[in-house]
This record gives structure tokens, sequence and C-alpha cells, in this order.
């Protein structure tokens, strides 16, 4: 597991794709961090979050298309299974190489939040009357670690899923539409809750219809962390929703032998 | 050392391997002869753990390798047909990589060179294996198999596109592997199993056709029964004086020509070597043969003898043989075809065989 985890993370950096990756995350997230703060003129950094969420779309895909569609093309997948490896051990490798980048990804986009934290902190020391008055002016850390976490919960699962995709597929591009459409899919469905008829009611009117989307909805869980509470809920949903897909994506290949 | 009881494989109600059984002693080069999709790469893939079987078993010293397939994998080394190279790699990375995934034990650096000295992959070890010829990715595949000291190795159709002068190297590396291990290893070409095998296994339509040491087999295939002679003299007179003689049992004459030469086509019966003879008589004539070659047996003439061979050995006379003529038409088809369908006749002669003899087998 190990030797494929050390391969997989030497393979994102041999072909371009790892700084693909890490370019496009980290030039997207520094501006809409830049719009969602500082030009927005807030220290609030719930936007900021949210429309980060969405940039996973593309981005993830981006991360496991090649895991396991390339190998079956070039049928270097044959080494692995060969190898005195487990399939289990084979899809963890593969999976913690992609969330390594991922949260690599994320940690280095932190840097964004330190001119919210320069700017507070001049602001602070300017107003000596603000600070009499024992008003927070600045980011709300907690919020933005708890937000962070949320991420890469979000991001452990839709990862999962990714795998998934790649391991049906022998065509990395195959694997990345299909990825995109399901992670949009993902992302975007308590979007029908949010949708109104022209009388201002929900369209979908049926409330425990509601109630089943926003709690299937990967994105309605953030919710909890973004206010800075630890959500265990909402952690196990994330938890769960990554083993599954990773199981899955073992017995796809424990099915493959079998065929 | 390796234990093949009745294997089967089914892919839906396509029968890939049907009831194979074979052992493999430590130290023995086996062959896996037949032609394509006769199941020998599904052999090699169920005995390697890539591949499960319908039912069946299979153990590697002892490991059954459905049991403990980790502990089986870890003693085997698999270059399959198509050698599982990552291209972007370099040869060093590569192999290193081979040597993590293994789980190796052994100092790092002198087994790797070790291997490289053994397939020679020296001069391109720093090189990207993208740019390497289709020779040394080869080397590069067997490489990886030999990493970390398997006792067994398993080579599917392992010079299978490459030059004359690489097939003979490879197959002298093939024959030094089979000194400190067992070795499998699976081709269609008839001349390579002679030259490496110390056993041969041929295999067609999923089922075992023969298994013998490699010399009872050389023996039944033995050259000088089929020749293209080219004779100078009236071609008709020529092909006259050949059918004429004792044990030919076919004779044509082909377009070819050179000159006032004409090549023909001779085939002599089972076990006779009409070279001498045929030399003789057309010298008398006055015709020169201005050249002699032995051709190789193909597939189906393989099956076709040691089918033949195993029937006589068994009954204890002289073997029922095809017509040649309808076998000459045959020849046009594919070589699969043809393999097929003669092993087919074969089979159907065999099984007119008394049934009481069939356990022999």
């Amino acid at each position: 597991m190990q030797a494929i985890y050390r391969k997989e993370m030497r393979s994102y950096f041999i072909n371009p794709i790892g700084y693909v990756y890490l370019g496009i995350f980290l030039v997207f997230s520094a501006l809409l961090c830049c719009y969602t703060t500082i030009i927005a003129g807030t220290y609030s950094t719930t936007s900021y979050f949210t429309y980060l969420m969405f940039s996973f779309v593309i981005l993830i895909p981006l991360l496991t298309m090649r895991l396991f569609a390339e190998e079956r093309k070039l049928r270097t997948e044959q080494l692995l299974l060969t190898a005195p490896v487990t399939i289990t051990g084979m899809v963890l490798g593969k999976y913690f190489a992609a969330l390594t980048m991922f949260v690599g990804g994320i940690l280095l986009s932190c840097i964004n939040f330190i001119p919210l934290y320069v700017i507070s902190f001049a602001e602070n020391a300017d107003t000596e009357n603000v600070r009499a008055s024992l008003m927070h002016i600045g980011p709300v850390t907690g919020q933005i670690i708890g937000s962070v976490l949320a991420l890469i919960l979000l991001g452990a699962a839709l990862i999962a899923v990714g795998t998934f995709i790649s391991a049906l597929s022998e065509n990395q591009l195959s694997a990345a539409v299909i990825s995109v459409g399901t992670i949009a899919g993902m992302v975007l469905l308590n979007i029908l809750n949010l949708l109104k008829d022209s009388d201002g009611q929900p369209l979908i009117a049926f409330y425990p219809v509601r109630l089943v989307i926003d709690w299937v909805s990967v994105v309605s869980r953030f919710g909890a962390f973004g206010n800075g509470v630890f959500d265990y809920a909402s952690l196990l949903y994330y938890a769960s929703l990554a083993f599954v897909f990773l199981f899955l994506t073992v017995r796809v290949y424990e099915k493959r032998r079998w065929g | 050392m390796i234990k093949i009881e009745h294997l089967v494989k089914n892919y839906g109600s396509h029968c890939a391997v049907d009831d194979i059984s074979f052992e493999v002693e430590a130290g023995e080069i086996v062959g896996l002869l037949g032609p394509n999709g006769a199941g020998k790469s599904t052999t090699m893939n169920i005995l390697t753990g890539y591949l499960s079987s319908t039912s069946g078993k299979v153990s590697v010293a002892g490991i059954d390798i459905l049991g403990d397939p980790i502990g089986a994998k870890r003693l085997i080394g698999y270059l399959p047909e198509q050698p599982p190279l990552y291209l972007d790699m370099t040869v060093e990375e590569y192999l290193n990589f081979n040597y993590e995934l293994k789980g190796c034990k052994l100092d790092r650096a002198k087994h790797l060179a070790d291997v490289c000295e053994t397939v020679k992959i020296h001069d391109v070890y720093r090189k990207v294996i993208r740019t390497l010829s289709k020779g040394y990715r080869q080397r590069v595949g067997i490489a990886q198999a030999l990493i970390g000291n398997p006792k067994v190795i398993i080579f599917d159709e392992p010079t299978v596109g490459l030059d004359p002068k690489q097939i003979i190297e490879i197959r002298n590396l093939i024959r030094g592997l089979g000194k400190d291990h067992t070795v499998i290893l699976s081709t269609h070409i008839l001349q390579e199993v002679q030259a490496v095998c110390d056993r041969i296994v041929i295999i067609n339509k999923g089922k075992i056709v023969a298994n013998e040491k490699t010399e009872n087999i050389t023996r039944v295939v033995s050259a000088g029964r089929r020749l293209h002679v080219k004779v100078a003299g009236p071609q008709r007179d020529v092909l006259a004086t050949i059918k004429s003689l004792q044990g030919i049992s076919y004779a044509e004459a082909l377009a070819e020509r050179e000159g006032d030469a004409y090549t023909y086509l001779v085939e002599s019966d089972h076990g006779v070597d009409i070279r001498k003879k045929l030399f003789f008589a057309l010298a008398e004539r006055g015709w020169a043969i201005i050249g002699m070659e032995a051709l190789g047996m193909s597939l189906e003439d393989i099956f076709i003898s040691v089918v033949d061979q195993s029937e006589k050995s068994k009954l204890g006379q002289a073997p029922a043989r095809t017509p040649r003529r309808a076998r000459a038409k045959e020849r046009a088809l594919p070589e699969e075809e043809i393999g097929a369908s003669l092993y087919e006749d074969a089979q159907r002669q065999r099984s007119e065989a008394p049934p009481a003899q069939e356990d022999e087998e």
C-alpha cells in the first residue's frame, strides 16, 4: 500500500497533472478570497468557502481520473494485482495519494487568510475606541478552522466517488466527464430545495422530500462546521460516504477477477 | 512446485480453460504451447492470481492461490503478455517501485544491480521507459518479474514482437533462469519451446493435448517430414519420380521457378526421413537438387503428430492418418482454424479407440 501511495504521489509530480491541480486551485482560491472578502469589504469567509466548494466539481476529477483508468489502459494493473498486495491496499494507496494532494492544496490555500488577519490587525491597532468597546474586528478563526475541516471531509468523500468512477472506466477522459457530472449532481442537489415558484413557495412542495434532499446533500452538511461547530453527525456522514465508495471500488476489482 | 488441478474458467458461456491439470517440478522450465486463444494466457493469469478460476485448484509450493493469495503471489514473478510498464518512470524508478511493491527484504542496491546484470539493462538504467525500444522494454519487464528472487517465474509470450537477435538473447536468458527458478512460459512457436523448455504442455481450445518431455515431442515432430525441394529438370517428370518413391505421402509442384528449376513440396510418411532417398533418386536421373529445406512443423501438424503418436503408443498399431490431400487443401486456411479442425479430427479418431484405453492418458 505504501509503495502504491508513493508511486501515485510521484506520478502526480512526474506528470503535469499535480502542478495543474495545485496551480488552478491556488489561483482560483486566491482570487475567490480576494473578491469575497477584501473587495466585498467583509471578514466573513462563509461565501468564500461556499463558492470554493463548487470548484471541486472540476478539480476533484482532475485528481482521480487517472487513478485506475490509466492503469487499466496501460495494463499496468496486472502488475499491481499480481503483486503481493491486497486489492484494499491498492485502492487505499491510490485514494490516500489523491487525498494528500487535495489536503495539501487546501492547506496551501490557507495563506489566503493572511491578508485578512493583517488587515484586521491594522484596523484594530488604528481604532482604539473599537477595542475599548470590546468589539471584535477580524476573521473568526473558529469558523475558518471548522470550514477548512469540513472542506477536507467533503473532499475526502468526493475523492472516493471519483476513485470509484475511475475504477469503472478504461479511459481517463470518460472517467473525468462522468465524475464531473456525478459530483456536480451531488453538490448541486440541495439547490432543488432553494428553488421557489412564482408565489415564493418552495418548488418541491412535499416537505419530507425536501428533508431527505437536505439530509442527503453533501453541501447542507457543511453548515455546522461553517459556524465553527464540530458536527459529529456530519463527520460520520462524510466518512461513511467515502467508505461506501471505496468499498464499491474494491468490489469492482473483485468482480473483475471473477468476470 | 506448481500444481494445477481440474482448472476451469468460463467467460459467460464461453469456456476458455476446460479442465486443465498439470504439475511443474521445482527447477523445471515448462512451455505452454498452443495457438492464439487456446487458453494459455488465461491459465497464466489464474496461476498468478490476476483472474479467479471458475473451479479447480491452483497451488504454488503448497500454498493455495485462493486460500493465501498474498503468500502465493510472493513466490511468483510474472511478465504478462504486454509488459506492465509505467512509461513515465525511469527504469530505476520502476524497479525501485517494484522492489517496494513486492516488499522485498533483500539488500536493495545489490539486488537491483544483480537483476540489471542478469537482463543487461545497465546502460538504460536512468532512461525513461517511454524512450526505450521494444527489446529493452521487454527486458525491463523481465527484470520486474525477477525482483524479489521469486521461486517461480511466469512469462507470457516473452519473445513476441522482438527481432531474431533479441529472441535468441531472451531465450538464453530464460534458459539461464531455469537454473535457480521454476519457469513457465507460453508461446505459439514450437522452436521456442524446443530451444528453451524441459517439458512441453500443448493446449488447444482450453484442453491439454499433450504433456511430454521436450525430447519426446521433438522425436515425434522430427524434421524431414515436409520439405521444399528445388530441382533442375522437367517439372512433370520430376514430380512423377518423386511421387513414385516409397515413403512419400504427398508431393506437389509449386509455382516458384528459377531458370529451369522448380520447387516442390514433398511430404513423407510418419517417421520416414526421405531426404537421402530423394537425393539419389533424382541424381540417378541426372536432375540436380539445387536446394532442399526442411519445413518446420506448424502447430496443426504438431497436434496431429502428437495425438497420432499417443494413439499409436496406446494401441500399439499404426496411427490412423488424415488424408494428405485434404490437409494440403486446408493449408490455405488460417492457422488457428485449421489447427482446431484438424485437432477435432484427431480427437474424433481418438475417441473411436476402445474406451478402456482412455484411462491411460
